[in-house]
């Protein structure tokens, strides 16, 4: 089985992309299946079940969502092999624009959004610096300089990756990614495999379950910001 | 796919030389600085010695350590530098050979476009335009739904040149595009200009500037924020920008034709500018300016017609209907009376014709 990782901002087009590029795929129908890992509501089941697509949902609810995503991949693995799946493709939403859930030798995708601001792919941080892949949505709404201004922050972030401009509602521009989708070498298992990136650290009290404001409730690893005058 | 061996030709010079060196250098390496937190660092040291502990500590929230920082910044000069001369090579001409419709009719045609050249699509909204578009976009080799091969210079393009220009190929302006940046027009097409790493910025900006002025129906200044321009004045700074600046020697323009500006005009600059156009419309003014016109239907090319000499003595007479209007919508923003003369003259005409 093929596994592809796909994140993105919240409403960046992630499952527009994924659908649109299942259909450039061209393989037999419920043999492409998706495991959708969220945080706290997801409607997008309901569009991948129209679509013939097998998928499953997770919430992370109040553990955070790259940890979660972590903890519940390999069973995602045990999940599309027992689906008879030649190709799973995770999304996930990036939240904090901190982590990113990439696996190492495992096809990375990261879907940002022309409408959110040609400077927002210096500020998205890990997610965009190690994809492999950048897929640019809804450039058919902005003009070209925004487009190419957009793409060429994207390079000053991550270099190496390719930059693809998807139109999810057309469509145009899938056959490329698709085309990388169908070049990634199968994988059995995860066991032992490294994440690009570190997750977050996430030790300090109010990770238990604080609520309280004040130093004296502040316990484990903390950061304090130093205010100018 | 940028080798570690290319990143390390920059090795030495990195951390050897002074910061304000390297930024003379590279001017982009202030924006690689900014983007890793280090805007405030002391640029008269070179990099690795004038990273604070502070800044240490503040690196490895990006995933990097200074050994990483200093090899990832190599990559970074490697990535731009090689991108400024290879771009996408010139194109002498793009060869479109025919595949077949949605119902599987060879289309039995192949045509050939130079730059300079204006083509129009023509054919009903679903027809399989921006088909026909995304078959260019991706340089189709006979492997997508219509089967059409891109050939470029005369060549099938081969598969690391095919997926390496990603989105560079074709520059899109159309009816529905906004801008969204919160810039003014000059700082707007200066942003540009330095992403494109044109070397006189200042002068790239006043041509495009004046160009889209020239090209607007009502004037604006370099100071007026995008996102306030008329949509005419918009798809003017579009057209001039794309013309004087874009990186891609296609351009499909989409239905531009109520757009306020100076169609005539913004054709001619493009045009002008050694770009490939290619123009779905169905404004007869634009459609029969152009040299042919493809007709899709069903998903397929259904035919390529060449603009004929009726056709284009008819565009004479169309110009003048034109002027007319254009004097109308003029006279209407002054604030005169519509008088029964200035449009009586074309109405007996046209009369006359049917």
């Amino acid at each position: 089985m093929k596994l592809i990782t796909v994140a993105g901002p919240p409403s960046s087009g992630k499952t527009s992309v994924i659908l649109k590029t299942i259909a450039a795929l061209g393989l037999p129908k419920r043999s492409v299946g998706v495991v959708k890992f969220d945080s706290l509501t997801s409607f997008d089941n309901v569009r991948y079940s129209e679509n013939d697509v097998p998928v499953q949902t997770g919430f992370a609810g109040k553990i955070c969502p790259d940890h979660f995503f972590v903890t519940n991949i390999e069973g995602a693995i045990s999940w599309g092999k027992r689906k008879n799946l030649s190709m799973l493709i995770t999304e996930s939403a990036g939240l904090c624009n901190r982590c990113s859930p990439y696996i190492k030798g495992i096809l990375s995708v990261c879907v940002i959004d022309n409408l959110s601001g040609v400077n927002t792919p210096r500020k998205i941080g890990p997610m965009l610096k190690y994809a492999d892949i950048v897929v640019v949505t809804k450039g058919d709404i902005v003009s070209q300089a925004e487009r190419e201004v957009f793409a060429f922050n994207i390079k000053e972030v991550n270099s190496n990756a390719k930059v693809i401009f998807v139109n999810g509602i057309t469509g145009q521009g899938t056959f490329i990614l698709a085309k990388y989708f169908s070049e990634v070498p199968e994988v059995d298992t995860l066991k032992d495999r490294t994440l690009k990136f570190t997750m977050p650290a996430a030790i300090c009290s109010y990770c238990t379950g604080e609520t309280r404001i004040g130093d004296y409730y502040q316990l484990g690893m903390l950061k304090k910001m130093e205010y100018g005058d | 796919m940028s080798s570690d061996t290319c990143a390390y030709d920059y090795y030495d010079e990195v951390i050897t030389t002074p910061l304000y060196l390297l930024l003379e250098k590279y001017p982009l390496s202030a924006d690689y600085l900014a983007n890793h937190r280090l805007h405030g660092i002391d640029l008269s040291k070179t990099l690795t010695d004038a990273l604070t502990d502070e800044d240490i500590d503040a690196l490895e929230e990006f995933g990097l350590d200074v050994d990483g920082l200093v090899l990832h910044f190599c990559k970074f000069l490697e990535a731009f530098t090689l991108s400024q001369t290879c771009d996408l090579g010139k194109i002498h001409s793009l060869t479109i050979i025919g595949g077949m419709d949605k119902s599987g009719v060879p289309e039995n045609v192949s045509l050939t476009l130079h730059p300079g050249e204006i083509v129009s699509i023509v054919g009903p909204t679903g027809s399989g335009k921006s088909r026909l578009l995304e078959d260019i976009e991706c340089m189709a080799q006979k492997d997508t739904p219509t089967m059409r091969q891109i050939l470029i210079n005369g060549l099938a393009p081969d598969d690391e040149r095919r997926f390496d220009t990603g989105g560079k190929l074709v520059a899109q302006l159309s009816q529905t595009m906004n801008f969204v940046v919160d810039l003014t027009v000059r700082e707007f097409l200066e942003m540009h200009a330095k992403s494109r790493m044109v070397s006189n910025v200042e002068e790239v900006v006043k041509r495009s500037f004046i160009c889209a002025n020239s090209l607007a129906g009502e004037k604006f200044t370099p100071d007026t924020k995008v996102t306030q321009l008329s949509g005419g004045q918009s798809r003017a700074l579009m057209i001039a920008d794309t013309a004087l600046m874009s990186a891609s020697p296609i351009i499909l323009i989409d239905e531009i034709e109520n757009a306020g500006i100076d169609r005539k005009e913004a054709i001619k600059l493009l045009a002008g500018n050694e770009k490939i156009i290619l123009m779905s419309t169905h404004d007869p003014l634009l459609a029969l300016r152009a040299d042919r016109r493809i007709v899709i239907k069903n998903g397929g090319i259904s035919k390529i017609l060449v603009t004929s000499d009726e056709e284009r003595e008819s565009l004479d007479k169309i110009e003048k209907i034109d002027r007319v209007l254009l004097n109308l919508r003029n006279s209407l923003r002054r604030g005169d009376v519509i008088s029964k003369d200035s449009v009586c003259e074309i109405k007996e005409e046209s009369n006359e014709q049917l």
